[in-house]
C-alpha cells in the first residue's frame, strides 16, 4: 500500500492499515462510519463540492452516548428549543467544526437522514445551524446523536442558552443607517437648487416647499438615528466628563436650530444636508468599527466550558439532574469526554483526567481512588464515580473567576486618545464660539448669534469622530486576515499601551500538539522499537499515539494477549515476547517520586524494566526570535504552574531568572498581574487555558493563544491563533502605526477646522460652505484611514 | 412649474417605499448572513430531484 493513501472522508494519511470499505480508503473506523451513514442516504455529493472535507474525530473522543440524556428532560428541553408547538420544533445548534461548502450542504440536508428533520438552515459566519423538526419522529435527543453520528458534535451549555436574545443590537444600527441615508440623500435634492446660480429665481412656494420637507426629514435622524450621541453626551456631562459626543451633541442641535430658524423666517433653508450627512457619516463609522468575528467568542466563562446537567447515582439508580443542584456530597456519574464539573474526590479505582483547557497541558493526569479532582478537567476512557466535594460555585476554578471584577473598563474608557483630544477641542470650540459672538456683539450686534452658531456647526467634529473608527477598524480587519482576531477596536490602544508582557507555559510558550520524545536507559535496538511500536499501535491512549508516532518503522507486528488497564498501562505478547508499557507504577511497581513532574511511559521488556520515554512539550516555533525582539520595547515575565525543571532551558530563552516564576497557581498569577499595575505598568498577559482566566481578565490586555480559534477559550481581549504565535510583536509594534496614522488624522480634521472656522468666526458660513466642506472633511479622513492601513500593512508583513 | 410639486411628492414617495422595504428586510433578518446564501447558489441538485431520481432507481444516470 503507498505511503501517502489519503483518508476520502477526512484527507488525513491513512497509514499503512487503512480501513477499506468499498474500496475507499480510510484512515479510522470512524471516518469509515460517516461515510457509511451519509452512503446509505445518499449523501455521496459530501463528498464532490469539497473533497476531504469531512471531520475526523477518534471514537475515544466522541461522547458517550448516554452524554444527551439530560435532552430528554422537558426543563432542559425547553430551554434549549427555540420554539415548539404541536410536535413542531425549532432549534439552533452552535457547531464549531462547521468549516466548509460542503459542510453547509450536507447540514442542510439533514432531512436525507431522518425524516422527522423538517428543514435545516445554516449560517456559516456564525457556525450556526438552525433546525426545524418534527418532535414526534425524532426527539431532540435523537436530533443531536444524529449530529454527533455524522461528527458534527454542537455545542450545548449555559452559553448557548443564554445568547438568544444578543443580536437585536445590529438591526438597530442598520435601520439607523438607513433612516440617515434616507433623509440625507432626499435632503440634498432639496438643497441643491440653492447652490446652483440663479436660484433666487426660485418661486418662494418652491423654497417654501423644500425647507419645510427637510425639516420633517432631519426629525427621524435627530430623534432615532442620532439619539445614541445625545444620549452619551448627556451621561458624560452628568459625570462631568467631557467625551467626543458632547461637540457633536452641540453641533447637531445647533445645525438643526439654526436650519429652523431660517426656514421659519423665509431667509433660506438652512444646514439640514449637512446635518443628516453627519450623522449618516458617523452611524457608517460606528458600523465599521463595530464589526465583530461572529463565531468567536470572547466572554467565556466556566459556565459555557461546564456541561448543563449531570448524572446524579442515587440508591433508586441514576437520574440527570441540573448543575446548579448539584450538592457536596453528591454522588455522580462522569463518561468518558464529560468534565468534571465540582471540586470532588475520585470513588472509582482509576481516572484520566485530560486537563488540557485547565493548564495547557495536554497529557491527561492518572489519578487514583481517594484522589482529589479538581473541577475542569475532562476523564479520558471508562465512567468514573466521583464524591462531590465543594458545590460548583465554591470550587477553586470558579472562585477564582468569580473573584475578578473588571476595574478598568470606567477609567479607560476615560482615557481613550479620542476623549483625552476631545476634552481640548470642546473648550477651545466653545471659547472660540463665545470669542466671535462677543467681537460681533460690539462691531456689528445682528452678525453676533449667527458667527456663535456658525462656530459649534462647523466645529461639529465629524471627522475626528470618524479617524479612529475607521483606522482601529482597518487594523482589525487586517489582524484578522492574519490569524490575530480582536475582540473589539479598544484592545488596539491598550495594546500599544502595554509595557509589560507575561507568558504562561504550557500550551502557551509550548506546543501541546507536538511533543519532545526522549528514551531514558539503555539504548533500544530497533527490534525493540517496532515491538513498542506495534504495542502502541493498539491503543487509543494519547500517549500511546505520541510514541506510535515518533517511531519509524515499515510493519506492524501482531500482537498476542492484548490487554488494556485504564489509566495504568498496556500489555502484550510480541513475537514471544512479554512487554508491559505505562506508568511508573504500573511497570515497576514503585510509586512515582516526584509530583508532576514530566511525563513518562515506564517499558517492561521480557524479563526487566528497559526504561522510560520522557516526554516534554516543544517549544513553539519563533519563541527565541520573538523574546529577544520583544525583550528590546518590553519587560518580559513568565508565570507558570509547573516546577522549575524546564529552568535551565528558560533561561536560554529569556537570559535570566528574575521574572520566571514556577509553581504558580491560578491565583498566584492573578496578583502577579495585580502587583505590576499597581507599579503602574501596563501588562500583556499571554495564556492559553483557564487556570489563567484570572490573569487574561486581570491584565489591561489579554491574549489567548488557540490552535483552533473555534474551541473554547477562556475570556480574554484576543484570541491569537497559534501557528501566527511568532508575529506577536509585529502585531504590537503594527499598534504604534496605528496609533501615529490616528494622530495623523486628528490633524488632516484640525486643518479643515481651522478653514471652516475662519469662514464662521467671519460670519460668512453658508449653507453651501457647511455643505462642501463637511463631506469632504469626513470623506478624505476616511480615505486616509483606510487607506494607509492598508498600505502600511501590506509593508508589514505579519 | 407645479408638475414639480408632484414629482417632488412621487420622488418622496418611491423613496419612503424603499426605506420601507430596506427596514422590513433588516427586521426580517436578511442582513444577518451574508455569507452562506452565496455558497448556497452554488449548490447543484436540489435534494428534491435525488428523492426523485432514487425513487424511480436512476441514481446511476447521474453524474459520475
Amino acid at each position: 500500500m503507498s505511503e501517502d493513501l489519503k483518508c476520502i472522508h477526512c484527507g488525513n494519511s491513512c497509514g499503512k492499515s487503512p480501513v477499506i470499505f468499498e474500496g475507499n480508503p480510510f484512515c479510522c473506523s470512524g471516518c469509515s462510519t460517516v461515510y457509511q451513514i451519509l452512503h446509505a442516504s445518499q449523501l455521496k455529493q459530501y463528498y464532490q463540492i469539497e473533497p476531504m472535507a469531512g471531520i475526523k474525530i477518534d471514537e475515544m473522543q466522541l461522547p458517550a452516548s448516554e452524554t444527551y440524556s439530560f435532552l430528554d428532560l422537558d426543563q432542559f428541553k425547553s430551554k434549549i428549543l427555540n420554539f415548539s408547538e404541536g410536535g413542531i420544533s425549532k432549534v439552533s445548534f452552535f457547531i464549531p467544526e462547521i468549516h466548509c461548502a460542503s459542510c453547509i450542504w450536507l447540514l442542510e440536508n439533514l432531512h436525507s437522514l431522518n425524516k422527522g428533520i423538517i428543514q435545516s438552515f445554516v449560517n456559516f459566519p456564525k457556525k450556526e445551524i438552525n433546525i426545524t423538526f418534527n418532535e414526534n419522529e425524532i426527539s431532540l435527543r435523537q436530533l443531536v446523536d444524529l449530529l454527533v453520528s455524522i461528527h458534527y458534535i454542537p455545542e450545548i451549555n449555559q452559553h448557548s442558552i443564554d445568547k438568544k436574545s444578543a443580536d437585536q443590537s445590529d438591526k438597530k444600527l442598520f435601520i439607523k443607517i438607513g433612516i440617515a441615508a434616507f433623509s440625507f440623500m432626499n435632503a440634498m435634492i432639496y438643497h441643491f437648487p440653492q447652490y446652483l446660480p440663479g436660484h433666487e429665481f426660485l418661486e418662494a412656494d418652491m423654497k417654501k416647499l423644500f425647507g419645510w420637507l427637510s425639516v420633517l426629514l432631519a426629525i427621524p435622524v435627530l430623534t432615532y438615528s442620532a439619539s445614541d450621541y445625545f444620549l452619551t453626551a448627556y451621561k458624560s456631562l452628568k459625570k462631568k466628563m467631557i467625551s467626543i459626543d458632547l461637540p457633536i451633541a452641540l453641533g447637531l442641535i445647533t445645525l438643526f436650530t439654526q436650519s429652523l430658524v431660517e426656514i421659519l423666517s423665509g431667509k433660506g433653508i438652512g444646514y439640514i444636508d449637512s446635518l443628516t450627512g453627519l450623522v449618516f457619516f458617523m452611524l457608517i463609522g460606528r458600523w465599521y468599527q463595530g464589526k465583530t468575528y461572529q463565531a468567536l467568542s470572547f466572554e467565556r466563562d466556566y459556565k459555557t466550558y461546564f456541561p448543563l446537567a449531570v448524572t446524579k447515582i442515587t440508591d433508586s439508580g441514576n437520574v440527570t439532574i441540573p448543575l446548579e443542584d448539584l450538592k457536596s456530597g453528591d454522588q455522580i456519574l462522569v463518561r468518558n469526554q464529560e468534565i468534571v464539573p465540582a471540586d470532588s474526590i475520585l470513588k472509582s479505582a482509576t481516572a484520566s483526567i485530560d486537563y488540557s483547557f485547565v493548564t495547557g497541558e495536554s497529557m491527561p493526569v492518572t489519578k487514583k481512588a481517594g484522589d482529589f479532582v479538581f473541577a475542569g478537567g475532562r476523564q479520558i476512557g471508562n465512567a468514573i464515580e466521583l464524591t462531590i466535594e465543594k458545590e460548583v460555585q465554591q470550587s477553586y476554578l470558579t472562585q477564582l473567576w468569580n473573584q475578578v471584577e473588571n476595574p478598568l473598563t470606567a477609567e479607560n474608557k476615560l482615557n481613550t486618545i479620542v476623549n483625552r483630544v476631545s476634552q481640548y477641542f470642546t473648550v477651545v470650540i466653545v471659547l472660540i464660539a463665545i470669542g466671535s459672538g462677543l467681537f460681533w456683539y460690539f462691531n456689528k450686534p445682528e452678525l453676533a448669534l449667527f458667527a456663535f452658531t456658525s462656530v459649534l456647526i462647523i466645529a461639529c467634529p465629524c471627522a475626528l469622530a470618524l479617524t479612529v473608527p475607521f483606522t482601529f477598524g482597518s487594523t482589525m480587519r487586517q489582524y484578522g486576515r492574519k490569524g490575530f482576531y480582536l475582540k473589539n477596536t479598544a484592545v488596539i490602544e491598550h495594546l500599544y499601551k502595554v509595557d509589560t508582557v507575561v507568558f504562561d507555559k504550557t500550551g502557551t510558550i509550548t506546543n501541546a500538539q507536538s511533543t519532545d520524545i526522549r528514551f531514558v536507559g539503555k539504548e533500544l535496538t530497533s527490534e525493540q522499537l517496532l515491538i513498542i511500536k506495534s504495542l502502541a499501535f493498539h491503543s487509543s491512549h494519547p500517549l500511546s499515539k505520541t510514541i506510535f508516532n515518533s517511531i519509524e518503522a515499515d510493519e506492524i507486528l501482531e500482537v498476542k494477549d492484548f490487554q488494556e488497564i485504564p489509566s495504568l498501562g498496556i500489555s502484550g505478547l510480541l513475537n514471544g515476547i512479554r512487554i508491559n508499557m505505562g506508568s511508573r507504577y504500573f511497570v515497576t511497581g514503585e510509586m512515582s517520586t516526584e509530583e508532576n513532574l514530566k511525563t513518562e511511559v515506564w517499558i517492561y521488556f521480557k524479563d526487566a524494566v528497559a526504561g522510560h520515554f520522557q516526554l516534554e512539550n516543544e517549544y513553539r516555533p519563533g519563541l527565541r526570535d520573538l523574546i529577544r525582539k520583544l525583550q528590546k520595547t518590553h519587560e518580559l515575565h513568565l508565570l507558570t504552574g509547573d516546577n522549575d525543571a524546564e529552568k535551565a532551558n528558560l533561561i536560554q530563552f529569556f537570559g535570566n531568572d528574575k521574572s520566571l516564576h514556577f509553581n504558580q497557581s491560578p491565583t498566584d498569577k492573578l496578583n502577579y498581574i495585580r502587583k505590576l499595575q499597581q507599579e503602574g505598568r501596563k501588562v500583556l498577559m499571554i495564556g492559553d487555558g483557564l487556570n489563567d482566566a484570572g490573569a487574561l481578565n486581570e491584565s489591561n490586555v489579554g491574549i489567548v493563544i488557540a490552535d483552533n480559534v473555534f474551541n473554547f477559550s477562556p475570556a480574554c481581549d484576543a484570541i491569537l491563533q497559534s501557528k501566527q504565535f511568532g508575529q506577536l510583536d509585529k502585531f504590537i509594534q503594527f499598534t504604534h502605526r496605528s496609533m501615529t496614522i490616528v494622530k495623523a488624522g486628528f490633524l488632516i480634521s484640525f486643518l479643515y477646522n481651522v478653514v471652516g472656522l475662519s469662514f464662521a468666526v467671519q460670519g460668512n458660513l453658508t449653507p453651501i460652505v457647511a455643505a462642501i466642506l463637511m463631506p469632504i472633511s469626513s470623506v478624505s479622513v476616511v480615505a486616509f484611514a483606510s487607506f494607509s492601513i492598508h498600505l502600511s500593512a501590506k509593508g508589514y508583513r505579519f | 412649474m407645479s408638475v414639480v410639486f408632484v414629482l417632488v411628492f412621487a420622488a418622496i414617495i418611491m423613496a419612503g417605499a424603499f426605506l420601507i422595504a430596506f427596514i422590513w428586510s433588516v427586521k426580517n433578518g436578511q442582513y444577518e448572513d451574508t455569507y452562506t446564501p452565496s455558497v448556497r447558489m452554488l449548490f447543484e441538485d436540489p435534494e428534491v430531484k435525488i428523492e426523485e431520481e432514487t425513487e424511480k432507481g436512476k441514481m446511476e444516470t447521474d453524474k459520475p
